[in-house]
């Protein structure tokens, strides 16, 4: 690999994990806005998603450039490719976190309602899919990228048990509590896409390390749950 | 799907060195192989067993077998003239010969004892129109080949093997002494001609493999490290030495 090339794509690396920290720390700002009906703080996250908006455009940009002017092979165009889509992933993971955080201004208005369990397990459950799938990146874990394609499962599980718990409480709920029950709703389902494209980097893992494209594979192959 | 071409744990020493070690190459029918290597790898040596053209150099001795469609081509059967008809090379550096158009084309037809005007005039025409260079040189038949630019030069290298009907052209560096755009045109040329026969090139030029070749051929050092379809060499290597040289990490 001539030196030019090798000095792209760690500068790319580095804007990618950049982009990753940021998105990670907004999810995390948008569940705990939830979680403490704090409006100031899910302010902070639609704030911060310009700046991830601005970072996944430059980082297209970047690939795109590195492909027209190098023609990388092998593991350096799988790589290009990968980043290419996490890219996208990241940044609509981003626009989910803003989904969830916008929900806060109407929850913080309204009747406290207390959510269920389950939703705090999924939260738990998806920011953790996020990070490994982060992780797995940063250390070209397969392993980790499989372990979080298996834990996208029990996350659709949780979102069904939370629906379920939504439609038990809605039976009398006074118009403010349907409202309150309507959003958790919402919430859940933006937490269970964000599991979805926590899954996709995985996915795109795995094939930046193996060459293998395992999409709609790799989470029926019998494997421990993610921790 | 049967081979064209083979070769079964070949061997080549230039005196006390070894230059191929057990290389088994499979070369498929109307398909493209593109042999890769950095410089000295044997990738050249490899082409030229293919007609026996390294039989013109001194202390050369080989070990192994080299098939064209199942037989040997070192049996005592098999003719070098017509194994050279049956396998013919086009080099780096375009080499027609001092004549006109016309009888460099008409050459090898001669050889092989066409002399008839009327056939010789259809077989030039066809092998010209083969190379799309009919309609430029139509009028010009009877010019010098030498006059000709270089990628003109190539291309009617390449109808002077059309002309004698062969089975597998070999090409050893093709275009490195053409530009950008008469590269495309002979590589153009390549897709087409390998409809109908069996296409080996040696390049140094990987993005030239990529482009025009279905099968890629990796070689170190002597041996044949990795063969498979040219996507998955160029996306998936499966040798980390094939991996760090088609990326650029080698030497």
């Amino acid at each position: 690999m001539s030196a030019h090339l090798a000095r792209e794509i760690e500068a790319l690396k580095q804007r990618m994990l950049h982009l990753c920290a940021i998105v990670e720390e907004n999810l995390h700002k948008a569940v705990k806005a939830i979680e403490l009906r704090d409006a100031a703080m899910a302010e902070e996250v639609v704030r911060k998603d310009v700046e991830i908006d601005d970072i996944e455009v430059e980082t297209e940009e970047e690939c795109l450039k590195i492909l027209a002017l190098y023609q990388p092979v092998a593991k350096d165009l799988r790589f290009i490719v990968a980043i290419l889509k996490i890219n996208n992933d990241l940044e609509r993971i981003g626009d989910l976190s803003v989904n969830i955080a916008k929900q806060v201004c109407h929850l913080a208005m309204a009747t406290k309602v207390a959510f269920p369990s389950e939703l705090w397990d999924m939260t738990d459950k998806t920011r953790a899919m996020l990070k490994g799938s982060l992780d797995s990146l940063i250390n070209l874990d397969p392993e980790l990228a499989r372990q979080v394609c298996v834990a996208d499962k029990e996350v659709d599980a949780l979102n069904k048990q939370v629906i379920e718990q939504a439609k038990e409480k809605m039976e009398g709920a006074t118009p403010e509590h349907l409202d309150a029950l309507i959003r958790m709703i919402s919430v859940a389902r933006h937490l269970e896409r964000i599991g979805d494209h926590a899954t996709n980097i995985a996915e795109d893992i795995f094939y930046m390390i193996n060459g293998e494209i395992v999409r709609h594979k790799l989470s029926k192959k019998s494997l421990p749950p993610a921790g | 799907m049967e081979l064209k071409m083979e070769t079964r744990q070949l061997n080549l020493f230039y005196g006390g060195f070894q230059a191929l070690r057990d290389v088994n190459l499979q070369i498929k029918p109307r398909e493209i192989t593109a042999i890769i290597g950095p410089s000295g790898c044997g990738k050249s040596t490899l082409l030229r067993c293919l007609n026996r053209m390294n039989e013109l150099i001194r202390n050369v001795r080989t070990t192994g077998q080299i098939l064209l469609d199942g037989r040997d081509i070192h049996d005592q059967a098999m003719e070098l003239t017509s194994l050279r008809r049956r396998v013919g090379m086009v080099f780096q550096r375009p080499n027609p010969f001092p004549l006109s158009v016309f009888d460099n084309v008409a050459y090898g037809p001669r050889v092989h004892g066409t002399t008839d005007g009327a056939k010789l005039q259809a077989i030039v025409e066809n092998a010209l129109r083969a190379t799309d260079l009919w309609n430029e040189l139509k009028d010009r038949r009877n010019s010098p080949a030498l006059a000709l630019s270089p990628e003109q030069q190539q291309r009617l290298c390449i109808s002077r093997l059309v002309a004698v009907e062969p089975e597998v052209l070999l090409m050893d560096e093709p275009c490195s002494a053409l530009d950008p755009i008469a590269t495309a045109r002979v590589e153009e040329l390549m897709r087409e001609l390998a409809h109908s026969y069996a296409i080996v090139i040696v390049t140094h030029n990987m993005q030239q493999a990529a482009r025009v070749s279905s099968e890629t051929v990796f070689m170190l050092l002597g041996d044949l490290v990795e063969a498979g379809r040219t996507a998955r060499i160029f996306e998936n290597p499966r040798d980390k030495r094939t991996e760090e040289y088609i990326s650029g990490r080698y030497g």
